[in-house]
């Protein structure tokens, strides 16, 4: 799949619906210097969405969406949980895996994508909870990062299993007392990003979603990385506004307030020594193009 | 040879997948008819009469010739609409021909507008919505187009017609096989050639797709 091929055919393009119509005028594909700033401007990849009113994983959703370098030659894999409700609103390939399995899916995904497109470029990205990524799913996220998959890994960590009633999970806090687990946490979160650093990830980011461009560079990193060099993993906080007990307006300061420096999403970030090199070039890479952009642009303009 | 007819319904809740009631899918250079093989002159005939003897025929173009993916797709579009503009010109006063575009197979939620729009995983909301009693699917992939018709025929009395490029859907009441743009405007053709022959059924009180 690519841009080129995304066309609706003329004698029936009066009958298509108009969002798709806007997909095709006005959606992003194939835009070197996509993100958040799009959302406003341009058609959306996410058409809408069935999540409750405020909850701050669509938020998340549509950032990642936003920031995605390729989108057009992207294929997520998705787990059960709120996010599944998400995908089949989402203009970009997606899979949806068992629960648990959605690391081992995108093995074999990228594997058969490099085969069957060996010279084109093409982003594999699992997209899912904490339930499937660090409970359920432990065994195939630990494994796909052993064997230095080369696809991005993004946990939405809301700290408990949401969309079942809230049950305890790997990722909850200790101590929490959530609507299924009235007993409280006994034991610490798993401290995941560590274990991701320690198991051969090339760039592991811990943070919440409150700041739209910390997002957006953080995927364009976190793909670019996966793409060249190996696994990456995102946890990103994404608090179940309903099973802490928050309206729909709370859950912006509910990630604020978690992300201060002694609190348990204040931004951490590991990057190993071939992935700063490689973000160190294409950072001077887009410089350049920038500066190449304006030079042109105060021709054209003189 | 089965007794079983691939008839309009409800036939009930989850009609019996065809092939696994005998129905068996038409050699090259033929077609079926409620299951039955014949020859692909008989099923032009049968088709274009229940698209003029129809109330609301509709088209419903899928993907594979919504979208323009090489220039053999471009093409069949256009047949399709020629095919659809026939239709207009062909039938009376009081019948409403559609065409509705299936654009994907997502499960959308919570629900399509079946005014602009049919899904494979709930058909029978456009046919009930608008109405319609007689549809023919093209360019839809085999395994939703099988999904569409067997929810169609459970739930509705719509009379449906694949126009399949590959080796036809036995769960159609009418299946040609092998679609090309010569098959689509040979079509549209019979429909032309048909024209005022027909008696819609515009007074019957079965008339319209059923819930």
């Amino acid at each position: 799949m690519s841009k080129e091929r995304i066309q609706i055919s003329e004698a029936l393009y009066d009958i298509m619906p108009s969002d798709y119509q806007d997909l095709v005028k006005s959606a992003t594909y194939g835009k070197e210097d996509r993100g958040w700033k799009d959302i406003g401007t341009s058609k959306e990849l996410i058409e809408q969405h069935s999540l409750c009113a405020g909850c701050p994983e669509s938020m998340a959703f549509r950032y990642i969406l936003a920031s995605l370098p390729n989108p057009e030659d992207t294929v997520m894999v998705g787990s059960t949980g709120c996010t599944s409700l998400v995908f089949p609103m989402v203009a970009v390939h997606n899979i949806h895996s068992l629960f648990g399995n959605q690391n081992a899916i995108a093995s074999g995904l990228k594997r058969a994508l490099s085969v069957r497109f060996p010279g084109r470029v093409k982003d594999v990205v699992v997209l899912a909870g904490d339930g499937a990524t660090v409970d359920i799913g432990l065994d195939m996220t630990l494994q796909a990062w052993f064997r230095q998959e080369k696809f991005t890994t993004i946990c939405f960590d809301n700290e408990l299993y949401a969309n079942t009633g809230g049950q305890e999970s790997g990722l909850m806090q200790k101590g929490f007392v959530a609507k299924m687990a009235p007993v409280g946490k006994l034991f610490d979160k798993v401290r995941l990003p560590e274990i991701a650093r320690e198991s051969g990830c090339h760039y592991v980011v811990n943070c919440t979603v409150s700041k739209p461009s910390l997002v957006e560079k953080v995927i364009r990193n976190a793909v670019h990385v996966a793409r060249e060099i190996g696994p990456t993993y995102l946890q990103l906080y994404t608090p179940c506004i309903l099973e802490i007990g928050k309206n729909s307006m709370e859950g912006l300061q509910e990630m604020r307030d978690s992300e201060k420096p002694a609190e348990r999403f204040a931004y951490k970030e590991y990057i190993s020594e071939p992935a700063k090199q490689l973000l160190a070039e294409l950072a001077a890479k887009d410089k350049e193009r920038k500066a190449a952009a304006k030079q042109l642009a105060g021709q054209a303009s003189a | 040879m089965s007794d079983y007819r691939v008839l309009p319904g409800p036939e009930h809740f989850l009609p019996p997948a065809a092939a696994s009631m005998g129905i068996r899918l038409p050699n090259p250079g033929e077609a079926h008819i409620n299951g039955v093989i014949t020859s692909e002159d008989k099923a032009y005939e049968e088709a274009a009469r229940q698209f003029l003897m129809a109330k609301v025929p509709t088209i419903f173009p899928g993907p594979l010739v919504l979208w323009a993916w090489n220039e053999k797709a471009a093409k069949k579009a256009t047949a399709v609409r020629h095919l659809f503009n026939t239709l207009k010109e062909c039938v009376q006063p009081g019948q409403k021909p559609m065409l509705i575009p299936m654009p994907d197979y997502r499960p959308k939620y919570p629900k399509i507008n079946p005014e602009v729009e049919i899904n494979p995983n709930h058909p029978n909301l456009t046919i009930w919505h608008n109405k319609i009693d007689c549809c023919m699917f093209i360019g839809v992939h085999c395994h939703q187009a099988n999904l569409s018709l067997k929810i169609i025929r459970g739930g509705t009395s719509c009379y449906t017609i694949a126009m399949c490029a590959q080796a036809g859907h036995e769960d159609a009441m009418l299946s040609f096989r092998d679609a090309s743009v010569e098959k689509i405007m040979r079509l549209a053709d019979t429909v032309k050639r048909l024209k005022g022959t027909v008696q819609p059924r515009l007074t019957s009180a079965k008339n319209g797709a059923s819930s």
